[in-house]
C-alpha cells in the first residue's frame, strides 16, 4: 500500500505537529480550520497529548503561552477572526521569547467576513499584528504536501531562534484534500536551558517574563531581539522560482494565489510572453534579494493576492520602486483566475504598467 | 436486491458527497424514479448542491439545505427531508454529513427509515484517508456514526482513492483492509467506486465509475 494518504489540509498540519513532536493543542472551532481541531480532538488522547477546547481564543493563546514556557513543542490555530483575537498573547509570547506555532487558516473580512479563502491577513502576521516591536517567522504553504512540511519547519525555526512562528495558510488551502507523503517522526530534542522545568534545587531559577521595569533593560532586549532578527533575514529566506532565468514580466504571488498564478505563467509562455513567478515561502523573512534580482532582467511585477493589496508594498520595498509593480487580486473570499492573471500579465508585458 | 433509501455515511472526506451523486445518476439511467438529500450539518463546502447544475439536468430532484453552499453556516435541514422517507413512491438517496457529528442529524428521521425497514445504510470507505488507514480504525468510525445516526451499517463501499493521482494498483492495494472490514463486520460490499478512467482496469467486476467529480479551483500543480 502506497505511504501517500489523501489529507485536507487542515489534517495534513494536525498530523505533521504530532510528528514534529507537539503533544499540546489549544484551539477554539472556526471555519474554515476547524478539521484541524478536530484532527487533535482525535489524536491527541490516543498518544498521551493534550487536546483542549478553551473558552476563548484568548485563553488558548495564553496557555500557549504557559506550555511554551516549560519548553514543550505547542500550537494553536484558528482563522482571521480568531487570530485577531489572539494578538495580545503572541505579543507577549514574542516578548518573552518563547517558541511557539500559531497557524491562520485565513478567511475574508475584515470583522466577520466570511468563510471563503482570503490572504488579507498578510500586514497583520508580516507586520506584528500584536503591539511592540517584534517578528513572527511566516510560512506560506501552497500545497496540502507544503501544510505538512512546512509545520515541521515552523517548529523547528521557531526553537532555533526561540520565537513564535505563524504557518499563514487560506481556507482553500485549509479544504483542499491532495495526496500527502506525511513527514517521519521527529525524535530530535531541541536543548531549551531557559525552561521552567523545576530546578531540583540544582540551578538558579529561570524566569520567563515579557515585563522590564527599567527601560534601559528593556531597549537592549529589543536590540539584542533584533540582532536575531537579523540572523533570521540572513539565513532562512525561502522561495521558489517557475521560469524566471529569462523572465521579462516578474508575477509574485504565494498559497493558493501561486498555484493560480503558475497556471497564467504557462499559458503566458505558450503565446510568447517571458513570464515567470516568485512565490515567496517565507512572508517574513521576504525574499528581498530574490525581489531585487528579478528587477534587474524584469521590466515590471504583478502581485497576485487575495486582498486589497498587501504583500504589494514589500515587492515595491525589496526592489525600491524601480519596476512598475501592479495588482491584481480578488478579495473578499473569491479567488482570481488564471485568465484574470494572464491578462495582467500581457498588460504589464504591453507596456500597460 | 434493491432498496429504497440509500444513506451514505463514512469519515468525512471519504467521499460520500461524491457516491451519492453518482449513484442517483446511475439509478436514474437504470429508469428509476429519484430524489437526493443533503444532510450535512456539519461542513459547509463540499455540497451535493455543487452537483446541482447535473442533476437538475438529469431531472433528479435534490433536496438541500437553504443556506447549503453559502457563506451563512448554518445548520439546518428542510422540512422537504421528510416528504423522503415518508413517501415511498421513489428511490430516496440521503448524504449524509461526516463522521459521528455528521449522523446525529439522521436521528431525526430514524423511525421512519426502521419502520419501512426498505433501506441501505452504506459505510464509504477511504484507506488512504488518515484515521481509517486500517479496518480496525473505520469500524471504530462505524461505530460512532451508528451510535449518533441509531441505524446499525449493512453493506460496505470501497472508494479507497488518492484523488487525482490514483491507479488502479492503489485501489487494489486496499483489497486486504476491505476483507478484513467485511470479516470485522459481516457486511457485504457493494461496490468499489473508482473515478471513470480507472473503470476499464475494473471491467466484470461490481464498480461504480465516478462520472461526477467536482473540483473547487483551476489551479496549478504543486506536487
Amino acid at each position: 500500500m502506497s505511504e501517500k494518504v489523501l489529507m485536507k489540509g487542515n489534517e495534513a498540519i494536525a498530523e505533521a505537529a504530532i510528528r514534529a513532536g507537539c503533544r499540546h493543542y489549544f484551539g477554539y472551532p472556526i471555519t474554515p480550520q476547524t478539521e484541524l481541531a478536530a484532527y487533535m480532538a482525535k489524536r491527541m488522547p490516543k498518544i498521551g497529548g493534550c487536546f483542549l477546547q478553551a473558552e476563548s481564543e484568548i485563553a488558548a493563546i495564553n496557555m500557549v503561552y504557559g506550555v511554551s514556557s516549560t519548553g514543550k513543542r505547542v500550537m494553536t490555530s484558528s482563522s482571521s477572526p480568531g487570530v485577531s483575537l489572539k494578538q495580545e498573547g503572541i505579543s507577549y509570547i514574542a516578548g518573552a521569547d518563547l517558541p511557539a506555532l500559531i497557524v491562520n487558516v485565513q478567511r475574508g473580512g475584515p470583522g466577520l467576513g466570511g468563510i471563503q479563502p482570503s490572504q488579507s491577513d498578510y500586514f497583520q502576521a508580516t507586520k506584528g499584528g500584536g503591539h511592540g516591536d517584534y517578528h513572527l517567522i511566516v510560512l506560506a504553504p501552497a500545497s496540502v504536501q507544503e501544510m505538512a512540511d512546512l509545520t515541521a519547519k515552523c517548529f523547528e525555526l521557531a526553537d532555533k531562534y526561540r520565537m513564535p512562528s505563524m504557518l499563514l495558510a487560506d481556507g482553500t488551502m485549509g479544504q483542499m484534500m491532495e495526496p500527502v507523503l506525511l513527514p517521519e517522526e521527529s525524535d530530535v530534542t531541541v536543548e531549551k536551558p531557559w525552561a521552567l522545568t523545576g530546578t531540583k534545587m540544582q540551578r538558579e531559577h529561570n524566569i520567563v517574563n515579557s515585563l522590564y521595569l527599567k527601560p534601559e533593560e528593556l531597549e537592549k532586549t529589543n536590540f539584542d531581539r533584533y540582532e536575531r532578527y537579523k540572523q533570521v533575514e540572513e539565513n532562512e529566506v525561502m522561495y521558489e522560482e517557475f521560469m524566471m532565468d529569462d523572465a521579462e514580466v516578474c508575477v509574485v504571488a504565494f498559497g493558493i494565489a501561486a498555484r493560480v498564478s503558475k497556471n497564467a505563467v504557462v499559458e503566458a509562455r505558450k503565446q510568447g510572453i517571458k513570464a515567470g513567478l516568485l512565490r515567496p515561502i517565507t512572508l517574513w523573512p521576504f525574499p528581498t534579494q530574490a525581489v531585487k534580482k528579478a528587477a534587474e532582467h524584469c521590466k515590471a511585477f504583478v502581485s497576485v493576492e487575495l486582498s486589497m493589496g498587501q504583500m504589494i508594498e514589500d515587492i515595491k520595498l525589496a526592489s525600491d520602486c524601480q519596476r512598475p509593480v501592479v495588482l491584481c487580486n480578488r478579495a473578499g473570499g473569491m479567488i482570481p483566475s488564471p485568465e484574470q492573471v494572464l491578462e495582467s500579465v500581457k498588460n504589464v508585458a504591453g507596456g500597460k504598467a | 436486491m434493491m432498496k429504497r433509501v440509500y444513506l451514505f455515511a463514512g469519515h468525512y472526506g471519504s467521499g460520500k458527497t461524491n457516491i451519492a451523486v453518482n449513484f442517483a445518476l446511475k439509478l436514474h439511467r437504470e429508469g428509476k424514479a429519484v430524489k437526493i438529500a443533503d444532510l450535512d450539518v456539519v461542513n459547509p463546502y463540499f455540497r451535493t448542491k455543487d452537483s446541482a447544475e447535473d442533476l437538475a439536468a438529469a431531472g433528479i430532484e435534490l433536496i438541500s439545505p437553504a443556506y447549503a453552499n453559502s457563506n451563512v453556516d448554518l445548520p439546518a435541514l428542510p422540512q422537504e427531508i421528510y416528504g423522503l422517507v415518508q413517501n415511498r413512491d421513489f428511490c430516496a438517496i440521503m448524504d449524509i454529513g461526516g463522521d459521528e457529528r455528521g449522523a446525529l442529524a439522521l436521528g431525526r428521521y430514524r423511525p421512519y427509515i426502521l419502520e419501512e425497514n426498505n433501506y441501505e445504510m452504506v459505510f464509504v470507505a477511504n484507506f488512504f484517508r488518515p484515521l481509517t488507514r486500517t479496518a480496525e480504525e473505520a469500524v471504530e468510525v462505524m461505530r460512532e456514526i451508528e451510535q449518533a445516526g441509531g441505524i446499525p451499517f449493512s453493506a460496505i463501499v470501497n472508494n479507497s482513492n488518492l484523488g487525482a493521482e490514483t491507479t488502479a494498483a492503489d485501489v487494489r492495494a486496499t483489497a486486504a483492509q476491505v476483507q478484513k472490514l467485511r470479516e470485522l463486520t459481516g457486511l457485504p460490499l457493494l461496490f468499489t467506486s473508482v473515478k471513470a478512467d480507472l473503470a476499464e482496469a475494473f471491467a466484470g467486476e461490481s464498480v461504480l465509475p465516478l462520472q461526477l467529480q467536482k473540483k473547487i479551483i483551476d489551479e496549478g500543480d504543486f506536487a
